[in-house]
This record gives structure tokens, C-alpha cells and sequence, in this order.
């Protein structure tokens, strides 16, 4: 039990997680309170205790559904000698059967016979059912070998194409419709169709752990958890988050933005005391006697900052872009004045377009769309770009305000117009550059960073959720 | 006491339904855990989940006394955890004064002004020196700044106070500590290392169907359902603020307080600012469940 806890913490801290030695031990002592048999309140306990952040769930369910999954006979697809142990396989899944009423066994049982008895089990939320039913499916069709160094996906992938799933769900429609007495309010017809994705969800899920619970016992603990590895939600690059990675990104913006506000207006407070408050300072001195010992100073005024963002929005950062305007829209709740400029080689601005748009998703369509952005050919040409910048709205730039640019500075080897930034700097209280490329990427090719970093307050490199924080971390 | 204040898992889930409160696995299996370790519970989620409602309910469980600490940025030290009664040390000061035959010296004095009786407790400090038993709730705990935090550590590990002219004040009962906090700033790895964490999201169909029947008087298993399941629907359409549970609860008593028996989609849209309050998500989730997605 101890090496299996330790080895389960290792594959935790190697998934990225930071668990402490005082977390470790807290573990250890939790799950002595909690009965070993009842699994969730044994993973509960683990992630209580070891898990101090929801965005890392997931990571832990996987490294814990890896590293204690069902252990038994009936898991391993391989004996000994390594044949495929097809007997005690069939054998246990003909039990089964026999437990849900006598249906038959596993080994009579053809494609249709299954796709016929899912279809069952899913009208009736048979979770049972359901569970038996994805053993039979990953046995029937993920044709799963032993030894093979993959991953889940694949087996997966042939599983769920062999149960046709979209055909399932209208099938599951079709019943319901002819169950009910009347026809259905469009209203219902969603509902109802919401519970059957919902159940055919749990479907997939329950395959997805039977084919990881199968390559656990064929390829031992440590192989599998390996290959289940994934970036934690702050380390995903931007460029590369698949959507529903984007989606959890997006949420975890917001709360930065307040902290990027937040510390923009605090450096302020901080740095000095407002001038001198002479009415009192007098009154203060009458309690010295007349002199005037103790000087008063008004409190500085509070400070409001403004933000000024110019985005690349062409198509080498397209990835980043969609990030960009989320956290510009996001921004634009925070802070008291933004105002936003897109270019790709020609600029605009596209302030109004956040500020009318009550949804983020309407507002990113028309800056995509509405913006005019193109000047000669739609490649980037930063000098231009900048260019119509400084000569239209350089001089609304102020002292309050605090410019950023983002982009990755591949500039086509056009004229980098890098005056503009100097002067921007100038003016404004900083002036900060985040670039979603990585480090040693800079400066390579057609890319003009350094030029024109040498006359910001700091180029970050900005590929993930960590990095940003990182950023607005330093700002403090 | 506090070791036998749970027997095991299930009479913690059962416990919380007596007051009402439906704790899924995970929920009930922190509370257990938190009593047995002796350890603060910190509690993350959206808001109007349930969070603050979990201590309330824990305290109603035990029968514990319930002191809670509302968060807010600026707290100090004198609110949250105990301040010196200034007036009351001056009048005794004066009033040592007025007595001309007083020739104690100072030492003297400053025991007597520097003792329980001038010390004003605040909720810290009375949750450790109670003699009953307590639930102490930090509410909002993301709200106070980072250096503030810091004020709850020593408390949070180690049941104690120090006050440099009193010297240390130890805990006489271990009280279950709630942390909760919406998340809006990350919190300082001290203070997670120190609590065991728990996450409340929106719950599951069928748990807050549940929710709706033990909450709301009078509503039928039907329209219980068929809420729960537009609620879900509702969550998943991208909105600004998705419904809380507090939320449902308020539109559930509406619909019983109109006497709906099953809800179509015209009552559904003319409710629907219960559910929501920005008048975009209401338009945004009356066009999506018009029209068949």
C-alpha cells in the first residue's frame, strides 16, 4: 500500500501537480480514516488532500483511476504465457449476462445483438446495463493487443466506430417520440435530447476506463500513467488548445484580468505619498506646540489606469489572436478606459465593438469580420501598422496610460517603424510586449522583436496561462 | 470530545440530509475527514452552490455554535482577530488618577489594563477560546489581500493565538474551520497547504432535482424533473453567469407559487429573469430554447 501511495505521489508531482511533503503526509493519514473498500471516498480523500486547485482534477482522476483501478482477474487480457485469456474473459461476461436477467452469453453475441441491447440500456438509464454492455463493446470491437505501446485513443476510436453512436442517438429520439402520448414542444424534444447525450457521455466514458483498465493490467501502472500524461490546464500552449482546452482557458482569464488591474492601480498607491496637505500639517502642529514637527501629505488620488492593446490579429498568430481578444474583452470589464487596435498591416480600432457586444463570441465575429484591417495583401507588416497607429492616436497616449502589443514581430522584412514604440514609450507610463512565440524562436527569420523591445519595459514570452500570470505577476 | 463526533461516512451524509443539506460523496467525504484531522476545510466554487450553506449546515449537524468572519478587503488584524478596549483602558487610567491615595506604579497598571477584561474578542479569537463547540466560517476568504492571509495561518494550523502582551491563547477545542471562496484571486500555497480542499460545482441532474424537492414545499417529483432539466439545459449555452442552485430554487418556488404543473416554453421565457440576471443571458437562453438546437 505504502509504495503504491508513493508511486501514486510521484506520478502526481510528474503530472505537474505541486504536492507538498506536509500534503503527502496528510494523504497518508487521511485514507487511514476512510474504509479501503469504498473507492470514492478513498479518491476523495486522496484529492482533499493532495489536490489544492480544481483546475487539476482531471489530471488527478486520471493518474488516480490508473494507479487504482479495478484490480482482478477479470481485467487481465493477457496470462501468463501471454495468450489473450479469451475464456476466463467470455466466462466472466457470460455471468454477467446471467446477473441481468439470462440473455445469453457474450460469446453468441453478434454486433447487432450489442447495438440492440445498448439501445436498450441507454432508453432505460440501465447504468449496469450500460457498464456491461461497454465491456462487451471493447471486447467485440476495440481488438485490443497485447503489448502494443499505444495509448487508449485508438482503441477507443474503433470501439466507438463500430457502435455507431450518431445512429444510436436518433434511433434513442425516435422512441421517445413515439413513447410519449402527444407530439413534442420543441422544449421537450431538447431536453429529452440533452439526457441521451448525456447518457451516451457516461457511455464513452465507461468504454474510455474499461480499454484504460485493460492497458493497465496488460502494460503495468507506470507505462500507462506515462502515456496518459497531459499538459495541466496552465501549461497549454495557446497555439495548440483543442477547443475544449480553449474553453477552460477562457475561464480562468477573468480572474486574471481583475489580479491585472488590480496591480496596475495598486504600483501606484504604493510608490508615493500625494503632495503636501498644508491645512493639516498646521492643525497636526498644535499638538507640538505650534511647530510644525509632523508633515501632512494628502493621499495620492486613486489611480485609474487606462489600457491601450494593439493585437496582431493576422494569420501566422491566428491561434493566439482568439486568446488575445478574449483577454482584451475580458480587460475591457476590468479597467476604466481600454481601448483596443487590431492590424494585420493596416490598423483599426475596434473598442466599440467590445463595448457594444454584450457576448464575447458576437464580438470576436465582428472584429474578425468588421475590422479593417487589410491594407495591401493581408500579410503582417508591423511598420505600417504602427505607422497609421502613431499618426492617429499617438496623441491620445498619456502618462496614465500603459500600452501593450501583441504579437509574435514577423514582420514579412517590411520597414519595422520601431520609432513609434520608442515614442510610444516616451509618453506613456510602460509600455509592455508579449509574444506568443517561444524564447528561442526570437529573432529568427522575418521576426524584428529585439528591435523593438530595446524601447519597451519587457518582452514576455506568452504560450500559456502560467507565463501570463507570470507576467502579470511581475507587474507587481 | 471531537474524536467520537462522527462515526463513520454515512452518518455524516445522513446527518446533513436531517438538516436539509444534500452532500454528495465528495462533500460528505471532506467533512468527515476535516473533523478527523482536525483540519480547516477550504471550499472553492461558483457562486450560489452551497458553500456558505455547507457550514451553516455542518453547525446545525453537531449542534455547534456557528461564528462567522465575513471577508472584505481592508480587514485587519483588530476586526478579525481581537482589539484592545482603548476607551475603557483610558477611563480606568482616569479614573486611577482621580483616586489621590493610587501610588502603584506603572508595571501594575499596565497588568491590570493589558488583561481579559479590556480585550475585545473578535471572531478568531472566540471561536478558539470557546468552551462550546463551534463552527467557524471565514467567509469570502479570497477577498482579503495576500498579506492579510497570513493572519490565518497561525490560527488555521495550530488552534492558537499569540497576543504580545498576554502571551499565547491555545485552542481548549479543536473547532471545524470552513474557508470558503469564489475564486476571484489565487490563493497563497500557506494557506492551501494548510486546509483540505474542496471544490462544490453545479451539482448533478439527479442530486439537484433532489435539492429542488427537499427545498421547495408542494413542488411534484414531475415538475422537479422537468426543472432540473432546463436548468441543466440552460448551464450549457455559453452565458456570463450561469444559474446557481439558489437560483433554480427561487424559480422552482415561483412556478409552485403560480401553480405550474409542467412548464412549456412560453412560461419557461417569461420566468426566465428569475433564473438569470443580465438581460443578454436572458435573451441569448430564450432565442436557444425556442429554437431547436
Amino acid at each position: 500500500m505504502l509504495d503504491l501511495m508513493s508511486g501514486f505521489v510521484v506520478e502526481l508531482r510528474n503530472a505537474g501537480l505541486p504536492v507538498s511533503l506536509t500534503e503527502n503526509l496528510d494523504a497518508m493519514e487521511a485514507v487511514k480514516h476512510i474504509p479501503i473498500e469504498d473507492r470514492d471516498a478513498f479518491k476523495y480523500a486522496l484529492a482533499a488532500t493532495l489536490v489544492k486547485n480544481e483546475q487539476h482534477w482531471k489530471a488527478f482522476e486520471t493518474v488516480f483511476e490508473v494507479y487504482f483501478s479495478l484490480r482482478g482477474p477479470e481485467y487481465n487480457v493477457v496470462d501468463e504465457e501471454g495468450e489473450i485469456d479469451e475464456d476466463s474473459l467470455e466466462e466472466w461476461m457470460s455471468q454477467q449476462m446471467k446477473g441481468m436477467g439470462g440473455q445469453g452469453s457474450a460469446e453468441d453475441m453478434s454486433p447487432e445483438e450489442i447495438a440492440e441491447m445498448l439501445f436498450r440500456a441507454l432508453m432505460n438509464a440501465d447504468e449496469a446495463m450500460m457498464a456491461a454492455m461497454a465491456r462487451a463493446a471493447v471486447t467485440q470491437f476495440a481488438g485490443m493487443e497485447p503489448g502494443r505501446p499505444v495509448g487508449g485513443t485508438y482503441y477507443l476510436y474503433r470501439t466507438l466506430r463500430n457502435l455507431d453512436l450518431d445512429g444510436m442517438m436518433d434511433r434513442l429520439m425516435e422512441e421517445a417520440q413515439e413513447r410519449s402520448d402527444s407530439d413534442m414542444t420543441p422544449l421537450q424534444e431538447r431536453l429529452e435530447r440533452e439526457e441521451f447525450e448525456n447518457r451516451i457521455e457516461d457511455l464513452k466514458r465507461e468504454i474510455e476506463a474499461e480499454i484504460r483498465r485493460r492497458l493497465v493490467a496488460d502494460r503495468g501502472v507506470e507505462a500507462m500513467a506515462k502515456t496518459l500524461r497531459k499538459p495541466l490546464p496552465e501549461d497549454v500552449d495557446f497555439m495548440h488548445a483543442s477547443r475544449e482546452e480553449m474553453a477552460n482557458i477562457r475561464k480562468a482569464i477573468q480572474p486574471l484580468t481583475r489580479k491585472l488591474a488590480a496591480r496596475l492601480a495598486r504600483k501606484r498607491k504604493h510608490k508615493r505619498k500625494g503632495p503636501l496637505d498644508f491645512r493639516a500639517t498646521v492643525r497636526q502642529s498644535l499638538s507640538y506646540g505650534g511647530v510644525p514637527a509632523e508633515p501632512r501629505f494628502r493621499n495620492p488620488r486613486p489611480n485609474k489606469p487606462e489600457l491601450i492593446v494593439v493585437a496582431d490579429i493576422s494569420g501566422s498568430v491566428a491561434a493566439f489572436a482568439r486568446f488575445t481578444l478574449h483577454l482584451v474583452y475580458a480587460l475591457q470589464n476590468q479597467f476604466s478606459k481600454v481601448r483596443s487596435f487590431v492590424f494585420i498591416d493596416g490598423l483599426d480600432e475596434v473598442t466599440h465593438m467590445f463595448q457594444d457586444e454584450e457576448d464575447i463570441t458576437n464580438a470576436v465575429h465582428r472584429v474578425n469580420t468588421e475590422a479593417d484591417v487589410v491594407w495591401v495583401d493581408g500579410h503582417s507588416d508591423y511598420g505600417h501598422a504602427f505607422g497609421v497607429f502613431w499618426e492617429n492616436f499617438g496623441s491620445e497616449i498619456n502618462s496614465k496610460s500603459t500600452v501593450m502589443f501583441l504579437g509574435d514581430a514577423r514582420n514579412n522584412y517590411h520597414a519595422t517603424n520601431a520609432w513609434v514604440i520608442k515614442e510610444t514609450a516616451k509618453k506613456a507610463r510602460s509600455v509592455f510586449w508579449l509574444n506568443p512565440e517561444p524564447k528561442s524562436y526570437w529573432d529568427t527569420g522575418d521576426s524584428v522583436i529585439t528591435e523593438y523591445a530595446t524601447h519597451t519595459d519587457g518582452v514576455f514570452e506568452c504560450r500559456n496561462l502560467r507565463q501570463l500570470e507570470g507576467f502579470v505577476d511581475h507587474l507587481a | 470530545m471531537g474524536d467520537t463526533m462522527f462515526g463513520d461516512l454515512a452518518s455524516v451524509r445522513d446527518g446533513l440530509k436531517d438538516v436539509d443539506y444534500l452532500a454528495d460523496d465528495g462533500i460528505a467525504s471532506v467533512v468527515f475527514l476535516a473533523e478527523k484531522l482536525g483540519k480547516p476545510v477550504l471550499v472553492e466554487g461558483p457562486a450560489g452552490t452551497g458553500k456558505t450553506e455547507l457550514a451553516k449546515s455542518v453547525a446545525a449537524m453537531t449542534d455547534a455554535r456557528l461564528i462567522r468572519l465575513q471577508c472584505y478587503e481592508g480587514l485587519d488584524e483588530a476586526k478579525a482577530l481581537y482589539e484592545w478596549n482603548y476607551k475603557k483602558q483610558l477611563l480606568r487610567i482616569q479614573a486611577d488618577r482621580g483616586s489621590e491615595a493610587s501610588n502603584e506604579d506603572w508595571t501594575d497598571l499596565q497588568d491590570d489594563i493589558f488583561n481579559d477584561e479590556f480585550l475585545l474578542t473578535r471572531p478568531l479569537l472566540e471561536a478558539i477560546s470557546a468552551e462550546e463547540r463551534v463552527v467557524l466560517l471565514i467567509d469570502e476568504v479570497d477577498r482579503v489581500e495576500v498579506e492579510t492571509e497570513a493572519l490565518l495561518l497561525e490560527i488555521l494550523s495550530d488552534y492558537q493565538v499569540s497576543i504580545p502582551e498576554l502571551g499565547t491563547i491555545e485552542a481548549k477545542q479543536i473547532p471545524i474551520v470552513f474557508l470558503t471562496s469564489n475564486n476571484t484571486r489565487e490563493l497563497s500555497e500557506a494557506l492551501k497547504r494548510r486546509c483540505l480542499f474542496l471544490h462544490i460545482d453545479y451539482p448533478q441532474l439527479e442530486r439537484e432535482k433532489e435539492i429542488v424537492l427537499t427545498k421547495v414545499d408542494g413542488i411534484s417529483d414531475n415538475l422537479a424533473e422537468q426543472v432540473a432539466r432546463i436548468v441543466r439545459s440552460i448551464r450549457q449555452i455559453e452565458l456570463k453567469k450561469s444559474p446557481s442552485v439558489s437560483e433554480t430554487l427561487d424559480w422552482a418556488r415561483t412556478l409552485v407559487l403560480l401553480g405550474v404543473e409542467s412548464i412549456d416554453v412560453e412560461q419557461a421565457k417569461e420566468s426566465l429573469h428569475i433564473l438569470l440576471k443580465y438581460q443578454s443571458d436572458i435573451e441569448k437562453a430564450a432565442k436557444e430554447l425556442t429554437v431547436e438546437g
